[in-house]
């Protein structure tokens, strides 16, 4: 598997490290929202939203679509959405 | 059909066309009291030990593709009774003393093989780790010794104890440790369900879970609409999607974890081997092949094949310890899709759905579980209240932050375990 980084080209899958479902966080204090958000989760079979991080490369926090039946990279963006 | 030395050899001179099936092929009913989705090992336990504990025989157990096809017929057989913290220690010690009474109990020969499991430490820290390890088993009951560095090369000549980067300082015994034949353990527990009276139904996929005023009334298949008092969802791997089938999320990812398997050599590992300083722990079959396999790919994955660099790290870790084994060649590899819970513990419980119940999460760890497991969910089924032995694996332990169980101590979060 290899992913195609916005800063950095396509690269090799040991640079990066999956860093969880992409999810809004919810604000305040605890409520069922947060034991969702921490906790339960859609598992996907197919298209799934993500973050990975590309440690071993720009350091970026990236928002990667991938089908997780076939390995199929879908699209990838940055987390900031560019915002610096 | 009973199966003895007697039988087999009477088959052996009569040319061998005395076998039957092992069990029954019935077409589903319409109703039955209890429906069991999934027809791994949990799957097909849970049918037995309903119909042999507690008499229920009017179930069905509906597995989408053939037994012994999901994860029971994919891992790497190790059974073992080493857990750390209150709620796994009780379930899985409870789970080996099954083991030691299965081959008899199913009347099958599921090659139970009590090895002995040597977890090695390589620092003092890591000793200190294994000491307390060793002793929580021996409090629960199990067995445990501590083996020094002279002890281990007596037991295991062939590792490196010339490597400098991760010195042997000696290793954790448990004798009562060990493998058996996987998809024997499938079939033992399918005939003996199914000679209690259970219906098995293979090539049925549950792709509907009907509920009504909040409860349970049965499940839309490939094969029809079949109607059931109570329901258990026992998917492994794929319990994330069959629970949405009911509108529910579960604290559970599905990730992939891969294992290797050599050409057929002569005995040359006799113990289950774990290094304590990699991702990477090797036995070998009664037919030859040595079995490794090491960590998760690490990221949520249905393809039933991992990627390259976890390959390459278990690669490097047996070339580390045991650097004979470089030159054993690779048959196979492949991959199981993992139900990975936060605590990376599993989950046997009620769900917020009537007479729906869960037995899930089971993460890299579920074959040892197989008879504990069984028990446990066909005495919730049976009586609505947990196994003395499973009380501690409740589904909401997460939301409630109470009985988390998370023996690495890395933390109760996704993807730590
Ligand atoms: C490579 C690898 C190594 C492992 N090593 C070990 C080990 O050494 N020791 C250990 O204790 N554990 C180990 N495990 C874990 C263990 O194999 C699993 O935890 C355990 O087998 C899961 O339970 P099961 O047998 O019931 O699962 P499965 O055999 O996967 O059973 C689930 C069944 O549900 C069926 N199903 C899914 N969806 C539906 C549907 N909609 N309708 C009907 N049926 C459905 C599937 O077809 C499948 O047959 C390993 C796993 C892997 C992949
Ligand atoms: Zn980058």
């Amino acid at each position: 598997m290899r992913l195609t980084c916005p800063n950095c080209g396509e690269r090799d899958l040991r640079e990066f490290t999956y860093r969880g479902a992409a999810l809004d966080r919810p604000e305040g204090a605890w409520s069922p929202a947060w034991d969702a958000y921490l906790h339960q989760r859609d598992n996907p079979a197919g298209a799934s939203r993500e973050h990975w991080w590309h440690g071993f490369g720009c350091s970026a926090f990236l928002v990667v679509e991938r089908d997780t039946r076939t390995h199929d990279i879908l699209s990838v963006s940055l987390a900031s959405g560019g915002r610096q | 059909m009973r199966f003895s030395g007697l039988r087999v050899l009477k088959e052996g001179l009569t040319g061998n066309r005395g076998w039957k099936p092992h069990w029954r092929d019935p077409a589903p009913k319409q109703a039955y009291d209890i429906v069991i989705i999934g027809g791994g090992g949990h799957g097909l336990a849970t049918a037995f030990y309903l119909a042999k504990e507690h008499g229920l025989r009017n179930v069905a157990v509906l597995e989408k593709g053939y037994f012994g096809g999901g994860n029971v017929g994919r891992n790497t057989t190790i059974v073992r009774a080493n857990y750390f913290l209150p709620g796994n220690s009780e379930f899985y010690s409870h789970s080996l003393r099954l083991w030691e009474g299965l081959e008899q109990e199913l009347n099958y020969n599921v090659m139970h093989s009590q090895r002995g499991l040597i977890n090695l430490f390589h620092s003092d820290g890591q000793r200190d780790a294994f000491v307390r390890r060793g002793n929580a088993m021996i409090n629960q009951g199990d067995d445990a010794e501590l083996l020094d560095r002279d002890a281990v090369r007596r037991q295991l000549p062939y590792l490196d104890f010339d490597q400098a980067r991760f010195p042997i300082h000696g290793g954790l015994l448990h004798r009562r440790g060990g493998t058996a034949r996987h998809d024997a353990v499938a079939w033992g527990f399918a005939r003996a369900a199914s000679e209690r009276g259970v219906d098995l139904i293979q090539n049925c996929e549950v792709t509907g879970i009907d509920v009504e005023n909040g409860s349970v009334t049965g499940v839309q298949t490939s094969r029809g609409a079949i109607r059931a008092r109570k329901v258990a969802i026992v998917t492994a791997g794929r319990s994330g999607q069959v629970a949405a089938l009911a509108g529910l999320r579960l604290p559970i990812e599905s990730h992939i974890l891969q294992a290797f398997v050599t050409e057929g050599l002569k005995p040359v590992i006799d113990n289950v081997v774990s290094f304590g300083m990699g991702h990477f722990y090797i036995s070998q079959s009664d037919k030859g092949g040595l079995v490794f396999g090491g960590d998760l790919d690490f990221y949520p994955s249905y393809a039933q094949r991992g990627n390259l660099p976890t390959k390459e790290h278990v690669m490097e870790a047996a070339m580390t310890l045991m650097p004979m084994i470089g030159k054993a060649r690779v048959l196979r590899s492949w991959g199981g899709i993992m139900d990975m819970t936060p605590d990376g513990s599993p989950i046997i419980d009620r769900s917020d759905i009537g007479g729906l119940y869960l037995d899930c999460g089971w993460c890299y760890g579920g074959f040892k579980a197989v008879p504990g497991s069984g028990f446990a969910l066909a005495h919730l089924l049976a009586t609505d209240r947990p196994h003395e032995s499973a009380v501690g694996l409740r589904l909401n332990r997460f939301r409630d932050g109470i009985g988390l169980m998370d023996e690495e101590g890395t933390g109760a979060q996704h993807n730590l375990h």
